[in-house]
């Protein structure tokens, strides 16, 4: 009997993520909703550059490697090619919320109808360890070595909170997976969010609370633990915009 | 042929695009293109294409990138500053191989430069404009006529040899208005079993890609890349020859320098020099072969350009040096006379450079 | 082979591109080859405008109307500008109510119109235009009526056809003086 196995929409290509790294349980989670929803088939993939820029060999689903940050244009392309596609980027915090900033907001502002799933693990981890515009005041990287000076290099980004001002945004919740009963909401989430995109509501957007533990220099487990204890008090946990209910609310 | 309209260039490359079965628009305002721009957010609507005026140059590249990846036909259009933004994505679609169609219509550099026609960009566009080994197809119109044909030939260049073809035009192109005949002769797209369309469950994942980390494996596409471009200098390059048969003196020039050379050139022939005109219309593949051709009885050459000489540095490559060449030229947003043209030619008939 | 090279000229909204697409399409539904090119930039929004018409037998070169063969100049420092580049022999228009000078050379023949008065005390005050060229192609002995309305038709969209019968009437008015 078969108690557990891959998703289909995952290939056999081994993961080249380091030990402990949760980008690995955030692709399954992406895979199993692809399966779940039977959506593999008709959905394009784009992925990033940073930790995640080879998710092309992972994805069962037709897969593009974007430019740095570029992933929501290349996006919005491939969905006005054909709206009866699910369309889906994969970024990090770097690509995302730094270099990719404005394909982020402005694709959230024209409520573009296609899925973003944020990985903000606070570090460039990819190039071995910079600050990020998601790393927290005071951490330590190769790039703030004496902690980020706030004044220096100015404050974190809060994505959800920054994109949920935005009249254009569909659906926003940050999550994150540092434990069996964080990964299952993560799941529930980012099923939304695909979901929303297949009923036509547009921009839906899951940033998950990732962990770094080669770059911050931590076991696995002390990597988890630190989720809880620096990251989520920076970056609470929860849902910032569903328009969708809101409107339900209302009637 | 059918009735002509008098339209304007940058309307002509528009209307030739949609034509071509173009459906898909991306870009951001600039001078002295924006009538492309204005033109396609009036008819894209109405035939159910895509206009999308980006948040800025390189998202709508990237826009490109995505509707190019999935197989359809897809432009974008600029003038020069916005055309260094897009830089970036011209290298990535020529990476990942895949076909789209970027304009230029050029203005005076470096910088925010000016909003006057130019030639300035001659060196980016025909070295490829972003990093890494690549070209693009670059066509020269230089009529508005050939600012449709020309799209419509580029759109399925770009299809044929997957990689983008830009149109290098100028804001005098850009905006003159001439009789344009739009019954233009548009081949099939060829199928693309490598667009990332879905796999409908049906077939192995496509990938778009331009990352490729094993150094042998990389260089093996730059080289697998070079030997289609080699084709394509054998089978793609254009020119016009124009009262070359005997010419002594040969006036090379694109675009709007050809046009006004193209008055120089006859003016020089009523006083009795015996001068003709070179027109590369493909600047990428430079047309090589009427150099050839004109070294047989041309005794010098003459490039005019709008820029401090980039088209030249093809010219002598094209003829080994082996006849001198000399540079007229205006720039900033200015266009040699034909006078300025003419003196070079009688210049040249008096033998001294 | 004839070719005759137009400049208009003047300030932005006084119709100079206007003038020039009638001009330009008399000509292509006569079966000439044309060329227009406009100036652009900021003076669209203002400041001295100028429109470059070829009207050929044959091929036009170059587009751009360094050496016209008829000038028009509807304010003065369009005809302080353009006025020693018209070819001897070349034609000069300029409209009178706006420029009070005469014309300095000797060897083109100068017309003045007053255009902008014509056009204010005939109710149409946006078409000094239309009257200029009307004048220029009674002089050109290029006016036909049937021409410049079929022109006037190619230029005045659909939705704007209330406009066609003003403006053939600004023409036929400038063809009479």
């Amino acid at each position: 009997m078969v108690v557990f196995q891959k998703p289909h929409a995952l290939t056999d290509t081994p993961f080249h993520y380091c030990p402990g790294c949760t980008h690995g349980i955030i692709h399954r989670l992406v895979a199993e909703v692809l399966d779940e929803l039977g959506i593999e088939g008709e959905a394009i993939g784009i992925a990033p550059v940073g930790c995640s820029v080879m998710a092309y060999n992972y994805f069962n689903c037709d897969m593009i490697e974007a430019a740095h940050g570029r992933a929501p244009a290349v996006a919005t392309g491939v969905k006005r090619a054909d709206p009866t596609k699910v369309v889906f980027t994969y970024q990090g915090d770097g690509d995302l919320a730094s270099i990719g900033m404005a394909e982020t907001v402005h694709a959230a502002a024209r409520n573009e109808n296609i899925t973003v799933i944020f990985i903000n693990n606070a570090i460039y981890g990819m190039t071995g360890g910079q600050m990020a515009p998601t790393s927290l005041p005071g951490q330590v990287t190769q790039t703030s070595p004496y902690g980020r000076d706030v004044k220096a290099c100015g404050y974190p980004i809060k994505v959800c909170e920054m994109l949920s001002e935005l009249d254009g945004a569909e659906y926003l919740e940050r999550v994150t997976v540092n434990s069996v009963p964080n990964i299952r909401k993560a799941k529930k989430a980012i099923k939304k969010a695909f979901q929303n995109q297949i009923d036509g509501k547009g921009f839906s957007l899951v940033e998950v609370i990732s962990s770094c533990p080669t770059n911050w220099g931590m076991t696995p487990q002390a990597a988890l633990k630190w989720i809880d204890e620096k990251m989520i008090p920076y970056y609470p946990l929860g849902v910032y915009k569903d328009r969708s209910a809101e409107k339900e609310a209302q009637v | 042929m059918s009735e002509k309209v008098l339209m304007k260039g940058n309307e002509a490359i528009a209307e030739a695009a949609i034509l071509a079965g173009c459906r898909h628009y991306f870009g951001y305002p600039i001078t002295p293109q924006t009538e492309v721009a204005a033109y396609m957010a009036k008819k894209m609507p109405k035939i159910g294409g895509t206009f999308l005026q980006a948040e800025s140059e390189i998202a709508a590249i990237n826009m490109v990138y995505g509707v190019a990846s999935a197989g359809l036909r897809v432009m974008t259009s600029s003038s020069s500053p916005g055309i260094s933004l897009k830089g970036e994505g011209l290298s990535y679609l020529a990476g990942a191989d895949l076909p789209a169609l970027v304009v230029n219509v050029q203005r005076g550099g470096p910088g925010l430069g000016g909003i006057q026609p130019s030639q300035s960009d001659y060196f980016q566009a025909t070295r490829g404009g972003g990093h890494g080994d690549y070209h693009m197809i670059v066509l020269a119109p230089a009529s508005v006529q050939e600012m449709a044909e020309l799209t419509v030939k580029g759109f399925e260049l770009a299809d044929t040899y997957r990689m983008t073809s830009m149109i290098l035009a100028d804001g005098t192109m850009g905006q003159m208005m001439e009789p344009v005949a739009l019954d233009l002769e548009v081949k099939p797209m060829p199928a693309k079993p490598w667009a990332t369309t879905g796999t409908g469950m049906k077939r192995p994942h496509n990938i778009v890609n331009s990352l490729f980390l094993q150094p042998e494996e990389l260089e093996k596409t730059n080289f697998e890349r070079y030997a289609r471009y080699k084709t394509i200098e054998e089978n793609e390059a254009r020119y016009e020859e124009y009262r070359m048969e005997d010419a002594e003196i040969a006036v090379v020039a694109f675009g709007i320098a050809a046009r006004v050379s193209k008055n120089a050139v006859d003016e020089a022939r009523r006083q009795g020099i015996k001068a003709g005109l070179i027109r590369p219309i493909t600047l990428w593949p430079f047309p090589k072969a009427p150099f050839a051709k004109a070294l047989t009885h041309v005794k010098s050459m003459i490039s005019v350009e709008l820029s401090m000489g980039q088209m030249i540095e093809d010219v002598k490559l094209a003829t080994d040096c082996r006849v001198p060449v000399t540079l007229c030229n205006r720039v900033g947003g200015m266009i040699p006379s034909p006078d300025l043209v003419l003196d070079a030619i009688l210049k040249q008939a008096k033998g001294g450079n | 082979m004839k070719t005759t090279q137009f400049l208009f000229s003047g300030f932005g909204g006084q119709g100079i591109l206007f003038s020039g697409k009638v001009l330009a399409y008399k000509g292509l539904i006569e079966e000439k080859q044309v060329s227009w090119l406009p100036s652009y930039g900021p003076e669209m929004r203002g400041g001295t405008a100028s429109c470059s018409v070829i009207v050929s037998d044959g091929a036009v070169g170059s587009p751009i109307v360094s050496k016209p063969d008829v000038l028009v100049a509807m304010n003065l420092p369009s005809l302080d500008k353009f006025e020693s580049s018209v070819v001897p022999g070349g034609k000069i228009f300029a409209d009178s109510t706006l420029i009070e000078r005469k014309v300095a050379r000797a060897d083109v023949k100068a017309f003045y119109v007053p255009a902008t008065k014509l056009a204010a005390d005939n109710g149409i005050p946006t078409l000094a235009n239309m009257i200029l060229l009307g004048k220029i192609l009674k002089e050109l002995g290029e006016f036909t009526p049937e021409g410049v309305e079929a022109a006037l038709k190619k230029v005045i969209s659909a939705k704007h056809a209330d406009m066609l019968e003003v403006n053939l009437n600004a023409l036929r008015l400038g063809a009479s003086l």
